[in-house]
């Protein structure tokens, strides 16, 4: 059996789907330096919508890459072999994920040029600052991984290297709700409640890249996956989206029993216009309820996949909602009164995304994916399951 | 005889010497004087903290006076896009929602002691000098704009296009988050905010400035005497700007 991932009689098409997710990424450079050259001017962001699709799209990909960390941690941390035959696919997307959601972040900055300020002039005492060691660290301590994985004179510390990813990648996902957390200036932010919120996210939108990802794999080299393990992984997928909707119930609930927080809830949850309606519609039905129900009714692998795939658009529903919703509501200076000014106050914010931002995103997106269909081309990432068998 | 000798030996001898030693040190005595002198820098020292206190009861609603001071001075205006347009300051029009009285007061950087923009920022630039001044480093501020997601109070402005109209002592870039600096500037000149400047100059006399730490100064007499205010008083930033009459 062949198990390189892009095997050498597809040779062509593999070339021409690395061309098109390069293209992607091209125009997401593009938009980036078109955004560089003219100012955020150019974009839908402004001093009220102040974090804009950038985020949205950085956010998913940074918290998905630790989440997608996973499946090599249950299989080295917890020793299950179906997850330990794909930890080496999990690290590199692992890898490649941070990588895309990094480049989308930096590319959005006011000043991009100034990457260098950004690495070595570091306030410690900013959540922001400290993401930086946490990114760094992670793509060391993953790389490593990767090594002790994939190198069979290294099998011996796979286990330890593991445990620290897995440690290390819960504390990643910890600094990126923590961004939020801290905030105490706005509504929609401010709670501890986010890092471990962001940790059950990040379980849930990595596992369904994982999903997706390990099928387009399987289907390029006309395998199938066993219908165990697909079963195994579609159980643990329902687990963390049951898990998302608790700690989203929790959230709000927590939220309107606060009087001073009723008036928020209420923009989110009854007449915010769009942003009830991605609640409702996109985060909680489409991103939740739906794939909930089709998980736990699948028969074939196909309805996983549709499952995963909503699940991803529902994440990506979710984070519109928090970062986008939680500006376009007013900061409430003076409780009790109505206030109105030529900066906007007391008033929702609108935001329309321009292209630009679309791009800048897909092109994160499409830088991951690049680096993972190159990895996967020239090393050997594809599940072996010949050397973990499911019954083990 | 031979005495007298020794003596203006010895005299000669000192008189050099300490010559000499004038010459090796003085230039080093004088450095360490100039390293003394009052150079630029040393009026942000933390004896001073600079501060407002505004009288919403003698701020007129429709009156832009110290708005329009503060864009002529730190030179910016509008360019027809209100959204993306710096502000760095602003006049709040304010009605009581269950008794329907009705303020008007000007918002800005509240040049708080405990300020959360500093906190959040990733690499340092935004930063509150010794007298409590809460600025910007143009030099290394990258854009992230955490800090406009950070502050209580929206007084924080990214720059959303290139401009080519600004005053010399206030350089503003594309790229890079601003704020009211209190006119940093005039004050490092002992002259007043630009704002609280024209509020006088209109006989509004609605915006006090002066040294919060001075227990003399007009601002700290008032604010020991009268009820005064801090906005968001409940996350305890401890503000450099008060409120009279709200």
């Amino acid at each position: 059996m062949n198990n390189d991932v892009f095997s050498k009689n597809k040779d062509g098409a593999f070339y021409f789907v690395l061309g098109v997710i390069g293209l992607v990424m091209l125009a997401g450079l593009g938009a980036a330096y078109y955004m560089e050259h003219y100012g955020h001017v150019v974009t839908g962001m402004t001093n009220q919508i102040v974090w804009g699709l950038p985020h949205v799209f950085a956010i998913f990909l940074i918290v998905a890459a630790s989440g997608v960390l996973n499946v090599a941690s249950i299989g080295s941390v917890f020793g299950k072999p179906v997850y330990k035959a794909r930890a080496p696919l999990s690290g590199l997307l692992a890898i490649a994920m941070l990588a895309g959601g990094l480049m989308v972040l930096m590319l959005d900055l006011g000043r991009s040029d100034r990457l260098i300020i950004a690495m070595t002039y570091l306030n410690l005492k900013s959540v922001f600052a400290l993401n930086v060691f946490l990114y760094t660290i992670f793509f060391t301590v993953v790389a490593l991984y990767l090594w002790t994985m994939m190198d069979r004179k290294m099998h011996g510390y796979s286990k330890y290297v593991g445990f620290a990813a897995f440690i290390w990648r819960l504390a990643l996902t910890t600094g990126t709700g923590a961004i939020f957390g801290f905030l105490v200036a706005r509504q929609a932010y401010g709670t501890a409640l986010l890092a471990p919120m962001f940790i059950i996210m990040s379980f849930s939108f990595g596992l369904a890249v994982f999903m997706i990802v390990q099928a387009v794999m399987y289907r390029w080299n006309d395998r199938v996956l066993d219908e165990a393990i697909l079963h195994r992984l579609k159980n643990l997928l329902a687990v963390f989206v049951a898990a998302v909707l608790y700690f989203t119930a929790v959230y709000h609930m927590t939220n309107l029993y606060f009087a001073k927080q009723t008036d928020f809830e209420r923009f989110i949850l009854l007449d915010g216009g769009i942003y009830t309606t991605l609640f409702w519609v996109g985060q909680v039905l489409i991103g939740g309820v739906l794939p909930l129900f089709l998980l736990f009714t699948a028969k074939k692998s196909g309805t996983v996949l549709v499952a995963s795939a909503l699940i991803i658009l529902g994440g990506f529903f979710q984070l519109y909602v928090f970062l986008i919703g939680g500006q376009a509501f007013p900061l409430n200076l003076f409780p009790g009164m109505e206030a109105s000014s030529s900066f906007f106050d007391g008033r929702i914010h609108p935001y329309s995304p321009s292209l630009p931002e679309f791009l800048l995103g897909m092109g994160g997106i499409a830088a991951a994916a690049l680096i993972t269909a190159i990895a996967a081309k020239v090393l050997h990432f594809m599940p072996d399951d010949k050397h973990h068998p499911v019954s083990q | 005889m031979s005495n007298d000798v020794d003596n203006s030996r010895r005299k000669f001898i000192a008189a050099g010497v300490a010559g000499t030693a004038g010459l090796v040190l003085a230039p080093g005595v004088t450095l360490l004087d100039m390293a003394n002198a009052r150079p630029a820098g040393e009026a942000a020292s933390s004896t001073k903290r600079w501060g407002m206190l505004i009288d919403s009861t003698k701020c007129a609603t429709g009156c832009t006076d110290c708005v329009s001071a503060c864009g002529k001075e730190n030179g910016f205006g509008s360019t027809g896009h209100p959204e993306t347009d710096a502000q760095w300051i602003r006049k709040i029009e304010l009605k009581e929602v269950k008794s329907g009285k009705s303020h008007s007061l000007p918002m800005m950087c509240q040049h708080c002691a405990e300020p959360p923009c500093v906190d959040v920022c990733p690499t340092g630039a935004s930063f509150k000098r010794a007298d409590g001044i809460v600025l910007v480093d143009r030099h290394i501020c990258i854009g992230c704009r955490y800090c406009m997601m950070a502050c209580p109070y929206k007084a924080r402005s990214f720059v959303h296009e290139e401009h080519d109209d600004q005053n010399p002592d206030v350089p503003r870039g594309k790229g890079c988050v601003e704020s009211c600096t209190l006119c940093v500037h005039r004050i490092d000149k002992d002259l007043q905010p630009a704002c609280v400047e024209a509020c006088s100059a209109g006989n509004h006399g609605a915006m006090l400035f002066g040294d919060l730490n001075d227990a003399n100064s007009e601002i700290s007499k008032r604010i020991a005497t009268y009820a005064t205010t801090q906005v968001r008083a409940d996350l305890a930033l401890n503000t450099g700007v008060r409120y009279q009459g709200i």
